[in-house]
């Protein structure tokens, strides 16, 4: 009790005892939460299964729709199946672990809607923990395990020079992939706060940004590319890297150190999501009734 | 007449949702520009890929981005309501009311379809239109037998969504089955590619099999690949489907309801 009264006063004084300290309490919290969703999840077992699965399946279903393509075709937009496989798996597998990680952030227009969100202003844990934690679906590691192995088959096809840099910057893609998804994830969320029924405009960027990375840039017109690399930089998530690691000519020219700038992007992404998440929880009137 | 003011009724609760349409709207567009400069790439490699030139492949990318809301292609369409309510056994309310269970649902569904054809379909396939060479007929009768094909397909829709929710009369748990009806619905309606750019048997199979009813004949009628003959055994196929799934909706419905017992309270 006293510990928890402790943690309490650290998340109203984040200034004095260390913001270090406020990190963890809302990282602790946040892995209460999941473990408690996880484990109600598991109790229908049978129905868990199914739905992992399920999702599995249907994300399954747009790498189907590739292998479609390549039985009538040997290269799209001058890219063989192993390396679009690899812009494949990269990018949906940094979405996956984003979603599962928090895309339950998502509801939030619903709990702003009917007022909800005012219990979770009433607990000492931030509320970025709770929402990101709220019925936290484990199901979803469905996408991520499809996403792994058709990534696992392209590593073991692509004709790549793996040295020990290309081998880390495989991982590296991933976290940072994470980070950024995860940073759209929050900034829509935020923006919710606003316009609570537009929460399918978020789709466009988190799962309609998957679509669009799944294939490679040389695809698609050179304003929709530069507006992915400038504007909303998800260009970072998988194909200035795999451009680097594929040793494919960047369409837009850009100068070779850009293709390592991936952590850089995805700080400053969570940085400015994390500006927009606060903006936005200050900007929160519940209902009023 | 009941079953207008039902489809009435369903058209206004979904023009209700102002923001939530023009967000989808939106997210169509967005989608529909990602999809077509892949099909670009597809049918640069393959000119003549399914019987299909450019501009009809890029027609048919952004009328399945119209039609996605209105014809369910991917999620929606009201079913996993009937599914709740035959779980919770509201169901039995709609039971007692001096109308059919089938055409009420199907009227509802009607409904929702017209209004998500004009707040979800306009826009994006103009925008599509606007942005790429479009195969879209200059001839108003075109237009109308296209729309005529689309009510079809919403209806072979409804049909395999309907008969899915009965099952949940036998079902605890109807999900798992409303999952893979959905995907089948996805990949058998060429949502993810033309059915006649899948490779060899596959797309005869798959354009003789329900689905094809709800997104492949109405674009072939649109773009101008069934006219004639084509087009009118197009249309007898949407229609046969129609008729067959709706009657077997209604042979199961008769068996469900048998089976209800109505907890009285």
């Amino acid at each position: 009790m006293a510990s928890g009264t402790a943690g309490a006063e650290r998340m109203r004084h984040p200034g004095r005892t260390g913001r270090a300290a406020a990190v963890a309490h809302g990282l602790r919290a946040y892995g209460l939460i999941v473990r408690m969703w996880i484990r109600s999840t598991l109790a229908y077992r049978t129905s868990f299964v199914m739905m992992a699965v399920g999702d599995l399946a249907a994300t399954g279903l747009d790498f189907v729709a590739i292998l479609l393509m390549f039985s009538q075709i040997d290269a799209l937009g001058g890219f063989s199946l192993p390396e679009v496989a690899f812009l494949y798996g990269t990018s949906s597998l940094s979405l996956g672990l984003a979603d599962l990680l928090l895309g339950s952030i998502e509801r939030i227009g619903r709990r702003v809607r009917d007022g909800t969100l005012d219990t979770l202003l009433l607990r000492p844990v931030p509320v970025f923990a709770q929402v990101a934690a709220d019925r936290f679906a484990l199901r979803r590691l469905g996408r991520v395990s499809q996403a792994v192995l058709v990534l696992g088959w392209s590593l073991t096809e692509l004709e790549v020079d793996w040295t020990a840099g290309r081998v880390l910057l495989v991982p590296l893609m991933a976290l940072c992939g994470t980070a950024i998804f995860g940073a759209v994830f929050t900034a829509g969320a935020a923006f919710q706060f606003w316009a609570q029924d537009a929460a399918e405009v978020q789709n466009s960027f988190t799962y309609g940004g998957n679509a669009l990375l799944q294939y490679p840039p040389t695809v698609f017109a050179k304003d929709l590319v530069r507006g992915v690399t400038f504007v909303i930089p998800l260009a970072f998530v998988n194909w200035l890297p795999a451009l680097r690691l594929l040793g494919h000519p960047d369409p837009l020219g850009l100068p070779g150190w850009v293709d390592f700038l991936g952590p850089a992007v995805a700080a400053l992404m969570c940085a400015g999501a994390g500006l927009a998440w606060r903006y936005g929880l200050r900007a929160y009137r519940s209902t009023g009734s | 007449m009941w079953y207008r003011a039902v489809a009435a009724g369903s058209f206004r609760r979904y023009a209700t949702y102002r923001t939530a349409t023009v967000a989808g709207v939106f997210t169509n567009t967005v989608f529909g520009f990602i999809v077509a400069y892949t099909y670009i790439a597809l049918w640069t490699e393959r000119p003549h890929l399914g019987g299909y030139g450019r501009p009809e492949a890029l027609t048919f990318v952004w009328t399945a981005q119209a039609l996605l809301a209105a014809s369910a292609l991917l999620y929606g369409g009201g079913i996993d309501e009937l599914q709740e309510r035959i779980r919770s056994g509201d169901i039995a309310v709609d039971l007692c009311r001096p109308a059919d269970l089938q055409l009420w649902w199907l009227a509802a569904d009607l409904g929702r379809a017209a209004f998500q054809l004009i707040g979800r379909g306009v826009v994006p396939l103009a925008v599509g239109a606007l942005c790429f060479p479009l195969a879209l007929p200059g001839d108003a009768l075109t237009w109308l037998t296209f729309l005529f094909s689309v009510a079809l397909g919403v209806v072979v829709g409804f049909a395999l969504r309907y008969l899915v929710a009965l099952a949940s009369f036998w079902l605890l748990d109807g999900s798992g089955l409303a999952l893979i009806s959905g995907l089948a619905c996805m990949f058998f309606s060429g949502m993810v590619l033309p059915l006649r750019a899948f490779p060899g048997a596959l797309a005869e199979v798959a354009q003789l099999l329900p689905w094809a009813a709800i997104l492949q004949v109405p674009v072939d009628v649109l773009i101008g690949t069934r006219t004639g003959g084509s087009l009118l055994r197009g249309l007898a196929f949407q229609a046969a489907w129609g008729v067959a799934l709706l009657a077997l909706g209604r042979l199961v419905q008769a068996a469900a309801t048998r089976k209800v017992v109505v907890q009285g309270g």
